[in-house]
């Protein structure tokens, strides 16, 4: 059983003790601990229930590699889950839960899975439960979700806080362990900017543990002695619990900076992601250990050797009172020789080596540890802690030759460099026959905007694997990192360091190498997602022969942990399995995140309120104020309708309307966009723009235009004003602002830049209200200041002045068929102006109106709205509109599309009026027509859809807007529209205009 | 009396640095040739700056000038005079090709005071504010979060940020939770 030593401890503080949770369970910790380290003390090995056959797992790791001690973190609005506890501090009050286990981690239902595995082999997802279809849905998927899966789901919303930080430094180094802080040394005396992130809340990486003198001076002291030389320069940043989690185009790198997690009740940002441009990026990153597969290595108790000695040194706990090694290389060895300092038993080492001669191997043996050649595991005996294991040849097929009662197991099958965001970007990789291992290829980095590659690997990372050749290769990539970021390197002598050599490891992927399917079925290599050596070796029979495709297959390197620790086993496996050599096979593509980051740091700041941009117009106030319900139009909020007392919304759009038919009412039409083009060949440009002749139009004058692109489609439409010779005010609609301003810029910029305009959108610049209705002249009489007669101002014609003092400019146009007056006016006093216009038209019982009123009273007048009656494929002779499509221009954006037969064709879906035969009937926007018979998918024939449909107030009367095949053609037709439950609506064909044809109403 | 109001009507936010929304500010939008005599002279009698240099801000007795685009520039002057500086304007570039318009109420403008201003921008902005990349004079046409914005440094420790009317309340909030208390990172 894991415990805490006597001693050691180089990370903890003895003299604390810090109380937590685990499973309702209260233990304690001590300052320093990691939550794996504080379980281990405690005695918990088991921590958690495995993926798919809810095997009992234990901690297997000591760092980001851990695929198994996950843990529901916190409670209420802190709660998360999927916290790997090596790399999470313990801090007061910590609670954690196990996961994915019912009803309880010791009894777990679920395990059954574990006795019938063979219901669960590599691809059950798509070759179990296929039929009958309904099942999948209504049993088994939810059957699957229930039993399968790991952390729970949040119940509250998150009650942190999370931001950005961008950060622009010359030199970026990744991982502050020897390599890290060497190549910082190197970049910062340079005079360099410099960014050094390291993960862990402490520099120093593996020569914590491993004993390595540097510059004749012990690992922690030079540690000690860098780092203060490092935070002496100004120009070098080192920030500790900050993951490098992904590198991008153009030196353009993640960081993922974990500030409150280990303090949750401190101010500030709990996760802070940074956001990093570097001209050169250092990965320092390290190496990871590979477990070994044999039978029963995911029992609690099987760990990674090097895990076993971080617990030993750095946290003071033990994972075992008799720990078996077994290995492939002479590193696992420091770890026996450390468990036997520490006065604890190691019956036996495994070497699968045939032969272990080498300094480590001989110290181990001095201090009288009982080493086997050639030997290995044939299985680990136990089920929810390890009794033993069975000794075998590593050459056999797992005869047991021997069986040695242990209560762990320290497995190394040799290191692999993290090679993750050298790759992210397209880092090709070399294969390292001597060492079995992926290096990075310093031939073909990830490059750069010039051609050159912007990451450079330093140390372990670069796969040297030894400490000397490591701080030398790191110290000659910091300097080399300095010079390509245009730095001059302080050349000095080399650093020296002292660590024993170490003899040749051998590749060992399948332990003993003639496993028979009984062991295969039992070998873990991704122990998070539950895939084992007879899954892939079932891919690889089945025909999955590409990397990728058997990742998918099998769920190998999918979950969480994304497979740090099965990922080169998987693919060696594979290899085998194909007779392929392995770097033929290849390894999957490495992507970002390199370890799982918040989702709230994702999030950032952009929630809450600040979610997303709501635009609000000068008046959005006093709306907000006096009943306005809200609608999203683009990216503004507009009022929907002005809801009084109790009414209902229908009754307040339905008072809006016939207020507005009968007297005056007004609207906030601020939102509309405005552009201002400008130039002597202002004129010119806007004929190329817009369908219909603008060219033509006098000062002081209005003409209704549309624009179409350059396939002929419509897609923003307004009303332009002459001002001058040489200027014009263009609306458009208030979702199409920003985007027709970048159209005219992007023709002007791109194509017709030796026009002679300028443009500038000052939508913003104006409030704008509408004053609609037959009393709407007498309201603006009351504000007085302009002659607004009919003679002085007439429809489609603006005028400028001031109207109740205030600098004005009304337009006399209408989109409700009304008299109607738009005023524009500087934004700042536009409220000050509806003030005065409420106050002025208070005689007249003015009222505002919403956008719902607006729609009804447009589609009275047959008006059409961009986006209702177009989709992106109608063109303006499709909405009756080919009146405003001029034959005269030589040319205008759209024209030579327009002409294309099938936009000629007479059978087109064309826009015509709708009156159903129950004038109560409304039919659904949408709705299709339908022509009887059906197509030869066995569909009923559809002729066209509903594209604006009310019920009007001023007709009593449903009305609808529809583009139906040849429309144009079929006036008096009746039309049927089959709805949802058998219902079906039938409405007469007839003209798009339901009120005032003539258009007297609005030219008064 | 003028009863134009800006869009917070000088609201202010205290947290790790001082956030105050100016007040109207007088802006001209001046679209033309910049290396024109005619369009320099123009700028520096309305507003006594000279020409900014890109991604600048020259200040001026009776203005300020900042560099937009390569053929745009906008003036920022006392919000009282901005009809008289565009007539003026309009007066000294007659014949040349150009455009001066008051877009003063599309705007808000905030100032940012305090040491740590860089780095409530730099929770937002993607670009580089440390002091040795970013100076006095020295602006950015930019985003802030979601939002389009411009932003100039006064002098070190103070900042002015401009953005439209309509999301003006909305980057009030923005920054003001950027500038919590015991939030910035203490990176320049």
């Amino acid at each position: 059983m894991s415990a805490r030593l006597a001693n050691g401890g180089a990370l903890i503080d003895r003299d604390t003790a810090v109380a937590f949770t685990f499973n309702g369970q209260n233990l304690t910790a001590h300052d320093g601990d990691t939550l794996a380290s504080a379980l281990l003390a405690n005695g918990q090995m088991l921590v958690g229930r495995s993926f798919k056959y809810h095997r009992p797992r234990g901690i297997m790791a000591s760092g980001v590699e851990e695929p198994n001690a996950l843990v529901n973190m916190n409670e209420g609005a802190h709660f998360e889950p999927n916290q790997r506890s090596t790399t999470t501090e313990v801090f007061a009050d910590l609670t954690a839960r196990s996961q994915n286990h019912w009803p309880s981690l010791n009894f777990d239902i679920g395990a059954v899975n574990n006795r019938l595995p063979r219901l669960f082999p590599a691809g059950f997802y798509y070759k179990t439960f296929m039929k009958p279809r309904w099942a999948w849905k209504h049993l088994f998927e939810p059957l699957i979700r229930q039993s399968a899966g790991l952390g729970a789901v949040p119940k509250v919303a998150n009650a942190d806080h999370y931001e950005y930080f961008y950060a622009y430094v010359d030199v970026l180094i990744i991982g502050g362990g020897m390599a890290g802080i060497a190549a910082a040394v190197e970049a910062g005396k340079s005079g360099a900017k410099v960014l050094l992130m390291e993960q862990t809340p402490h520099l120093g990486g593996r020569i914590l543990v491993d004993e390595v003198e540097v510059e004749n001076q012990s690992a922690v002291d030079w540690i000690a002695a860098q780092t203060a030389l490092l935070e002496g320069m100004d120009n070098v940043t080192i920030r500790t619990r900050m993951t490098g989690s992904g590198v991008f185009d153009h030196g353009y790198a993640m960081g993922y900076e974990r500030l409150n997690d280990h303090q949750p009740d401190t101010p500030g940002p709990r996760h802070r992601l940074w956001r990093i441009r570097a001209k050169r990026i250092v990965t320092a990153t390290g190496a990871l250990e590979r477990p070994l597969a044999f039978a029963g290595n995911d029992i609690p108790g099987v760990m990674l050797a090097s895990a076993v000695r971080d617990y030993a040194l750095l946290y003071g706990v033990s994972a075992g009172d008799r720990t078996v090694i077994v290995t492939n290389n002479d590193d696992a060895y420091r770890t026996a020789i450390t468990l036997k300092e520490a006065g604890l038993k190691v019956p036996v080492i495994l070497d699968a080596r045939p032969s272990a001669d080498g300094i480590l191997p001989t110290q181990a043996r001095a201090l009288g540890i009982r080493v086997e050649t050639g030997k290995g595991i044939a299985r680990v005996k136990g089920y929810k802690s390890v009794s033993g294991v069975e000794i075998c040849d590593q050459a056999g097929k797992g005869a047991v030759l021997e069986t040695i009662p242990c209560d762990a197991v320290a497995m190394s099958g040799g290191w692999s460099p993290v090679v993750h965001l050298w790759s992210h970007c397209g880092g090709k990789l070399n294969w390292d026959e001597d060492n079995a291992m992926f290096t990075p290829d310093p031939a073909r980095p990830p490059l750069g905007d010039d051609g050159a590659g912007f990451v450079l690997t330093a140390g372990t990372a670069s796969g040297a694997l030894h400490a000397t050749a490591a701080l030398q290769n790191a110290v000659e990539t910091g300097r080399q990192a300095t010079l390509e970021a245009g730095f001059k390197p302080i050349t000095g002598d080399m650093p020296l360091t002292t660590a024993p050599t170490e003899n040749p490891m051998l590749p060992v992927w399948s332990m003993p190498i003639a496993a028979p399917y009984k062991l295969r079925a039992k070998s873990w290599l991704d122990f998070q997602n539950d895939v084992k050596v007879s899954d892939v070796r079932l891919a690889a029979q089945e025909g999955f022969e590409s990397v990728e495709h058997t990742k998918r297959y099998t769920t190998l390197g999918m979950a969480t942990d994304q497979g740090k620790l099965s990922n080169i086993n998987g693919l060696a496996i594979l290899a085998d399995a194909l007779s392929a050599p392995i770097p033929q096979v290849g390894t999957t593509t490495f992507r970002p995140p390199y370890t799982p980051i918040s989702l709230g740091a994702i999030a950032g700041e952009a929630r809450g309120k600040l979610f997303k941009p709501t635009r609000k117009s000068p008046i959005d106030a006093w709306s907000d104020t006096n009943g306005a319900i809200w609608e999203p139009v683009a990216d503004w909020r507009r009022p929907y309708a002005y809801i009084r007392d109790a009414e209902t919304v229908k009754q307040a759009v339905t008072r809006e309307i016939l207020n507005t038919r009968s007297g005056v009412s007004m609207l906030d039409a601020s939102t509309l966009g405005k552009i201002l083009v400008k130039g002597p060949d202002a004129g010119k440009f806007l004929d190329l723009i817009y369908t219909n002749m603008i060219s033509t139009l006098k000062p002081g004058k209005c003409r209704y235009g549309l624009m179409c692109n350059e396939n002929g489609f419509l897609f923003d439409d307004g009303v332009v004003a002459r001002i001058s010779d040489d200027e014009f005010l263009c609306h458009t609609t208030s979702g199409g602002s920003d985007n027709v301003h970048a159209w005219m810029e992007e023709w002007l910029q791109t194509e017709w830049w030796d026009l002679k305009v300028y443009t500038t959108n000052i939508t913003e610049q104006f409030a704008q209200i509408a004053v609609v209705g037959p009393d709407a002249r007498k309201v603006l009489e009351k504000l007085g200041g302009m002659d607004v007669s009919s003679d002085a101002l007439p429809f489609m014609g603006f005028a400028e002045g001031k109207l109740a003092g205030i600098q004005a400019r009304p337009f006399r146009i209408s989109f409700s068929g009304e008299l109607s007056y738009e005023i524009a006016v500087p934004a700042a006093e536009g409220q000050a102006f509806w003030d005065k216009i409420c106050a002025a038209g208070a005689e007249f019982s003015i009222m505002p109106y919403g956008t719902e009123a607006l729609h009804v009273m447009r589609a009275e007048k047959g008006f059409i709205m961009i986006g209702d009656e177009t989709d992106g494929t109608v063109i303006p002779q499709d909405l009756k509109l080919g009146w405003a499509v001029s034959k005269k221009k030589v040319d205008f954006i759209g024209k030579r599309a327009q002409e294309r037969p099938f936009l000629q064709d007479n059978n087109r879906k064309q826009l015509v009026g709708l009156l159903t035969e129950n004038p109560a009937d409304v039919l659904p926007d949408g709705a299709h027509a339908v022509s009887g018979g059906k197509n030869h998918y066995g569909q009923e024939n559809m002729i066209g859809h509903v594209t604006s449909s009310y019920f009007s107030p001023t007709l009593d009367h449903s009305i609808a807007m529809a583009l139906i095949k040849g429309g144009g053609s079929r006036m008096g037709e009746v039309l049927t529209f089959p709805l949802e439950r058998g219902k079906v609506i039938r409405a007469r064909v007839v003209d798009p205009v339901f009120y005032d044809k003539e258009g007297a109403r609005q030219n008064v | 009396m003028s009863e134009a109001r800006s869009i917070l009507n000088g609201a202010t936010f205290e947290g790790a640095i001082k956030i105050t929304e100016t007040g109207l500010r007088g802006m001209i939008t001046l679209r033309g040739d910049l290396s024109g005599s005619a369009l320099q002279k123009a700028v520096k009698s309305a507003t006594g700056a000279a020409l900014p240099e890109v991604r600048k801000i020259t200040f001026g007795k009776a203005g300020n000038v900042a560099w937009m685009s390569p053929d745009e520039l906008l003036l920022i002057v006392d919000y009282a005079t901005v009809d008289t500086v565009v007539k003026s304007l309009g007066k000294a570039l007659k014949g040349e090709h150009h455009m001066a318009v008051n877009v003063s109420d599309a705007r808000a403008v905030f100032q940012l005071t305090g040491k740590g201003a860089r780095e409530v921008l730099a929770k937002g902005a993607p670009v580089d504010l440390s002091p040795a990349a970013f100076g006095t004079g020295d602006l950015r046409r930019t985003r802030i979060g979601q939002l389009a914005a411009a932003f100039w440094m006064l002098k070190d420790g103070t900042i002015e940020v401009v953005c439209f009317r309509s999301v003006g309340e909305f980057l009030f909030d923005w920054l003001s939770n950027a500038a919590e208390q015991d939030s910035l990172p203490g990176y320049f």
